[in-house]
């Protein structure tokens, strides 16, 4: 007994010292995730080159107003915009080199007269046109009042309606002594029949006030008025058409200088030409798949090279409304699809009452976070929304390359999908959960850098879905965010806006980072040996990096030195090129050993074959002897 | 055999060296024939398994060496299987951990089982279930050790071999457990279907009755320490 009890003893103690002391939460600032899933210490592949805020922008001398809660960054060329977007504005600032000059200040877009005038004559038609329809209602509701009768039948249908009113005002007016109608009226004749004559003249007046809004509308869209929110403009004191930006969250330049703001509240996307003139305001579809109850609150907005304007919309889970370059609707595209699990069908469709599932939330598909275009038109979203057990499997794909069609073809070619963090045990910070990865930019060759939110890090990707590196924390020194909100690039610089800290951090790639960089550069371009050659540069910064061994495995093969290059796959954990290599490698072996391996063969037929021979000859030759004895 | 062939002659047996090493010698006999009898187990389960039991066929020794040759083989497929079809992380490996974590759940079973089918009227012993488990797992560790040279040899795009045999060997395994507990408890297959599952369940309560005995065990422990601390420190 005391053996056995001491025995399970030592056996427990075998399972307790088992147990992992690493919690692989990395200590060091870049760090890289290896085939294990464990964090790998790197060497730092970005370095802070200079923090941007109000005080180096110049933005004190300017006009003495700080950044406040900025919510996005955009780069065309050598151009930085900076959406203010608490003080209602865009900054540009021109980039040269380690300068930053702020070119100008957006606040406001310049609208021609006459488009204002057009727009004017449209908005006060409609607005008299929704006088007279309450003027029409309030005639209906008096006429009502003093006939008694319900009103609600008569709404439906208005020509009816009016024969049915004039038969029962005749019904009053002919037979009053035996009528059926109620004895509250007590309306006098004169008076319901001017009741029935206003109300003829407020339909009148609504059926041709209609009239006129119509053809108002139809002479703005024929002279090509791009003014629709009228309220949103006014006249300055110099006689321009302007109207100020409300809280801008999103800007977009395309290639002919055209600048498109999401100018979210009020209600709509402005493009407009390098001057601020307004081209075209894109307001709320009139459509019947945009939810006419929400408002048109654009969040985020690209522009692709056909001058398309994607929005990113608040409230709205169809996916990205989509606008033609004239302004036209266009439908939804890229809707998140819903995902529904077997259990929970079953469990809404067959458990639950009737007011269960009306309480219950209904499957929605989710918003994205936010949008990036790529050169070739992809467009990058990112979405924060889903269920941390749907990540390992990518069913939650939190980062997503979208085609015309809305699909997402993103490619991961890696164990695990780009999903930011892998292990996301809580640093003792209020930093929990798995990345919400709030901003993506998109880099040459397809690699792609994802901003998280929750602990204040980049994620870069190469254009197969692996990572590259990661880096970054919370906290208020230089290379650290409180409130990461946006992230851009200028070449393999990358920029990344803090909402909280007001300002705009420079990143420049290190040593390490450039040789990485330069590496895929050459093998993309067909330099395969350089290729391996600067990847031997990288692995002798940082001994643990997958993707050298990948790359100087592929280089090596190339060279027809086969089993050099399944060492280095084997070291990559690359199955598939590993196969390749071993295919030609066990070609080559059997080749030049053919004549060993046929020996082997033979050897194996022939030696049972011989001594079975023998053996029977030997039977034979006794069975003779056998015989001769018996004779 | 040779002591039947001696006692038949009419010699009789000294107690001598000589005796012992011809019972020696016997007992590898016996254990060699048991061992080789594992093979007509696994091709003929229904005889296989009542002549391994009732007509005394297998060992004790043979059954464990099985046990022995079924946790190298798993250890050995993980350390030397190609890195194509089998991801461990051999830094993190322990082999004795690795042993410990199949044969611990492999005695817990042949224990659940044997204290379910007792109650049951199972005809078969402890012993016989474990050695009839143990005969079980013979495919496994005969197509196994194979593969493991053969993954070293295969792409991973030709690995739908290697998967298949793998299964296969599994599958036979079940099988065989199935058929060898049908056998030694005299059952029919819808019983001894039943008694698997609850075979499950028996384990499920062994080893939460281990967990609550370590623990106490701890608390008690842990009891009598904070007690020696609290007089020695009341000594002092």
């Amino acid at each position: 007994m005391k053996r056995t009890v001491s025995f399970l003893f030592a056996l427990m103690l075998l399972f307790v010292s088992a147990a992992y002391a690493d919690d692989g939460f990395s200590t060091s600032y870049t760090y890289g995730y290896d085939y294990w899933e464990d964090v790998q210490e790197s060497p730092d592949a970005y370095r802070v080159k200079t923090v941007l805020d109000s005080t180096n922008l110049g933005m004190d001398k300017l006009d003495n107003q700080v950044l406040r809660k900025p919510q996005s960054l955009f780069v065309k060329d050598q151009e930085l915009y900076i959406c203010d977007t608490g003080n209602n504005r865009i900054i540009q600032v021109h980039v040269s080199g380690d300068r930053y000059d702020v070119v100008r200040v957006i606040n406001a877009v310049k609208g021609s007269a006459e488009d204002y005038e057009l727009a004017e004559s449209f908005n006060l038609k409609s607005q008299e046109y929704e006088k007279a329809i309450t003027e029409r209602v309030k005639a209906e509701e008096k006429l009502a009042e003093m006939t008694g009768t319900s009103q609600e039948e008569e709404n439906s249908e208005a020509a009816a309606v009016m024969e049915e009113v004039q038969e029962r005002v005749n019904e009053v007016l002919g037979t009053e002594s035996t009528t059926e109608a109620p004895e509250e009226v007590s309306a006098s004749d004169a008076e319901i029949e001017a009741a029935t004559l206003a109300l003829e003249q407020a339909r009148e007046r609504e059926e041709q006030i209609h009239q006129e809004t119509v053809e108002a509308e139809e002479k703005a869209k024929a002279q090509g008025c791009s003014i629709w929110q009228y309220d949103a403009w006014q006249k300055d004191g110099e006689g321009n058409i302007v109207s100020v930006l409300n809280t801008p969250n999103d800007i977009a330049v395309d290639d002919t200088g055209n600048i498109y703001i999401a100018d979210t509240n009020n209600y709509r996307v402005i493009k407009m030409d390098r001057d601020c003139n307004l081209i075209w305001e894109f307001t709320k579809p009139l459509d019947a798949t945009f939810d006419q109850s929400q408002n048109f609150l654009p969040k985020k907005i690209v522009v692709d090279v056909a001058g398309r304007v994607y929005a990113l919309c608040q409230n709205i889970n169809k996916g990205l409304v989509k606008f033609e370059e004239d302004g036209v609707f266009s439908g939804f595209i890229g809707a998140n699809a819903v995902s529904v699990s077997m259990v929970d069908y079953i469990w809404k469709r067959y458990f639950q009452t009737k007011e269960q599932r009306a309480q219950t939330a209904n499957f929605v598909p989710t918003e994205y976070e936010n949008i990036c275009i790529d050169a070739d038109g992809f467009i990058y979203a990112t979405t924060t929304v889903f269920s941390e057990g749907d990540l390992r499997w990518d069913n939650a794909k939190p980062i997503r390359r979208l085609n015309s069609l809305g699909n997402d073809i993103l490619i991961k070619n890696d164990k695990i999908p780009p999903i930011g963090d892998i292990e996301w045990i809580s640093g003792g910070g209020e930093a929990t959960g798995p990345s919400k990865l709030v901003d993506i930019t998109v880099l040459n060759n397809d690699m792609y850098v994802a901003l998280d939110r929750v602990r204040g890090r980049l994620f870069g990707y190469d254009s197969q879905g692996v990572m590259l590196w990661a880096f970054g924390t919370k906290g208020n020194v230089d290379g650290a965010f409180n409130g990461a909100i946006s992230i851009e690039h200028i070449g393999h610089n990358l920029l990344v806006l803090d909402q909280l800290k007001n300002s705009i951090t420079v990143f420049e790639p290190t040593e390490y980072g450039k040789t990485i960089y330069s590496a895929i550069d050459t093998y993309l371009s067909g330099e395969y040996d350089e290729s391996a050659a600067l990847w031997q540069e990288v692995l002798k910064l940082n001994a643990n990096y997958p993707l050298a061994f990948r790359g100087i495995g592929r280089a090596v093969l190339r060279q027809n030195k086969y089993k050099e290059a399944m060492e280095w796959f084997e070291l990559a954990h690359d199955r598939e090129n590993y196969g390749r290599a071993f295919k030609l490698y066990r070609k080559e072996w059997v080749e030049s050993n053919i004549w060993w391996i046929v020996l082997v063969v033979a050897l194996l037929l022939i030696v049972p074959l011989a001594i079975g021979m023998i053996k029977k000859l030997k039977w034979e030759v006794i069975m003779h002897e056998h015989s001769k004895v018996r004779k | 055999m040779s002591i039947a062939k001696s006692a038949s002659k009419g010699v009789k047996p000294l107690r001598s060296t000589s005796e012992k090493t011809e019972s020696r010698k016997a007992w590898w006999k016996r254990y060699l024939a048991s061992m080789k009898y594992g093979l007509h187990v696994i091709t003929h389960p229904f005889d296989g398994f009542w002549d391994l039991i009732h007509e005394k066929r297998g060992t004790i020794a043979a059954a464990n060496t099985f046990l022995i040759l079924f946790l190298i083989t798993r250890v050995l497929k993980l350390l030397l299987t190609s890195f194509q079809f089998i991801s461990a992380p051999i830094q993190y490996i322990n082999v004795f951990q690795e042993m410990g974590s199949l044969a611990l759940p492999f005695i817990i079973l042949c224990l659940a089982n044997w204290a379910m089918t007792t109650l049951f009227d199972g005809k078969g012993r402890f012993k016989d279930i474990y050695m009839a488990m143990c005969y079980a797992l013979i495919p496994y560790i005969l197509i196994q050790i194979p593969m493991i040279v053969v993954s070293n040899m295969l792409t991973y795009e030709e690995g739908s071999f290697y998967t298949v045999l793998l299964s296969f060997s599994v599958i036979w395994c079940v099988f065989l457990v199935f058929v060898g507990l049908m056998e030694v408890h005299d059952y029919g297959p819808g019983k001894t279907f039943i008694f698997l599952i609850v075979t499950i369940f028996g384990a499920a309560v062994i080893i939460f009755l281990l967990l609550v005995f370590f623990s106490l065990l701890g608390d008690a422990l842990s009891y009598f320490i904070s007690l020696y601390r609290e007089i020695v420190f009341r000594l002092n």
